[in-house]
């Protein structure tokens, strides 16, 4: 039951992503995307006919039954970084006809659910504070400076190779190449304050306006300087399902407007938690003698995060919670997942280099 | 800018105090050294530290979360 049967030329999947598969839902999914889908005649005549992606509902199943963690289940986190990406447009030689084809949003909610669930399971969540908002930003500040444990910026800033700076950049490069867009989906999700606070951060992000300021594109440049490519998903292969559940966990945040609420605490964590690392990493970069075209980067987000962290536990997250106070629970569990699953990746680099080896997967 | 009201003078400079943190300020401003030469802040709404301890002075570089920094304002 593939598109293979029908007109249009199957493609190598090889030839259309930047990746292998991770198993056997990966693989189906990847040969299915290698085509168009058949259903897609402009007069709507053929949206009657079976859906040929029908069995990737089963087959979501099947590797979820057969995962021992979703977080870090190569096939599952692939699986769905594909599927997001069919919103993104991760993938050019992709035919944009499949974003809403029912089958895969059927699949990906399957994914979804299992792996909102788990998170929940697994992550603590602290005891909520009144709705308001400087009750919760003085909450958001008490979890993300409770971190301890081994750090990765100060292992960058003070003793990572430059090999191992390398795999840095490869690993964020799946996130930062294409930073900021998994948090605008809440944009059109939300109203009033928190959305006028929201658009005041990612209008920094996005660099005013100007290009060259964008983040995104302020990162690739730093890529490019270092001696890597800038082209997203270049990296995709490289790196485990860890870092890809860290992606993956933003954009399921992002995207359903049920979990606002979460991607709203996703961000306030996330930048409550970047000015000093990005100080560390800054320092690490310029220890090995690169100068500002690759720590521009890093030294941009310590000043700009400072105002955005600010901004996102009062304004944003805090505001929020004072007009929707049945999403508190969501924002703290929004910031405790990103603390955790982003902690997960950063200490999936740091066991790997203390231990010896590359942080990147041997596959290619 | 967030306050009801204040479209009028959504122009005009706008400094807030966060609690245990910066000041923020938004809206038309211009920074200056003592020698009047402008300081640019390379963004729109900026951070001014106020705890002393910042390394990227006059904006705020998060360290007053390091040093545990109360405002006493809040």
């Amino acid at each position: 039951m593939t598109a293979t049967m029908h007109t249009p030329a199957t493609q190598d999947s090889t030839a259309v992503f930047p990746m292998t598969p991770r198993g056997p839902l990966s693989a189906e999914l990847m040969t299915l995307l290698s085509s168009a889908p058949d259903d897609s005649a402009p007069d709507g005549s053929a949206l009657d006919r079976s859906d040929p992606a029908a069995g990737i509902v089963l087959s979501a199943r099947s590797a979820l039954a057969a995962a021992e963690s979703i977080t870090r289940d190569e096939d599952v986190q692939l699986s769905l970084f594909i599927l997001y990406g069919l919103h993104y447009g991760s993938f050019d030689a992709v035919s944009a006809d499949w974003e809403w084809q029912p089958s895969l949003v059927a699949a990906r909610t399957v994914l979804e659910r299992a792996f909102e669930a788990e998170l929940r399971a697994t992550i603590d969540v602290p005891e909520l504070p009144e709705p308001t908002r400087a009750a919760v930003a003085q909450a958001l500040s008490a979890l993300t400076t409770a971190e301890g444990g081994p750090s990765l910026s100060r292992y960058v800033a003070k003793q990572a190779t430059r090999e191992q700076l390398g795999e840095f950049l490869m690993q964020r490069s799946v996130y930062t190449l294409r930073e900021a867009d998994p948090h605008s989906w809440a944009i059109p999700r939300l109203t009033g304050r928190a959305k006028a606070a929201l658009v005041e951060i990612q209008t920094d992000e996005y660099g005013s306006g100007r290009f060259a300021r964008m983040h995104s594109e302020i990162f690739a440049t730093t890529m490019r300087s270092f001696g890597l490519e800038s082209r997203y998903g270049r990296y995709v292969s490289d790196v485990p399902a860890i870092t890809l559940a860290s992606l993956n966990v933003m954009s399921m945040f992002g995207i359903n407007r049920r979990l606002r609420g979460a991607i709203v605490g996703h961000l306030a964590a996330f930048e409550m938690t970047s000015s000093i690392p990005n100080g560390m990493y800054a320092r690490g970069f310029s220890r090995l003698g690169y100068g500002t075209e690759v720590t521009a980067y890093f030294d941009e987000h310590v000043a700009a995060d400072a105002v955005h962290e600010q901004i996102a536990a009062h304004d944003l997250a805090g505001a929020l919670a004072e007009d929707e106070p049945g999403l508190l629970g969501d924002i703290l569990f929004g910031a405790a997942a990103c603390l955790v699953v982003d902690g997960w990746a950063g200490a999936h680099m740091l066991d790997a280099w203390t231990a010896g080896r590359s942080s990147l997967r041997g596959e290619r | 800018m967030s306050t009801e009201g204040s479209r009028a003078a959504d122009d005009a400079a706008t400094i807030t105090p966060y609690p245990d943190g910066p000041l923020i300020v938004r809206g038309d401003f211009e920074i200056l050294s003592p020698d009047g030469e402008p300081i640019p802040g390379g963004r729109k709404t900026v951070a001014l530290c106020r705890c002393g301890v910042s390394s990227i002075k006059p904006f705020c570089d998060g360290t007053h979360k390091l040093v545990k920094f109360r405002s006493g304002d809040s």
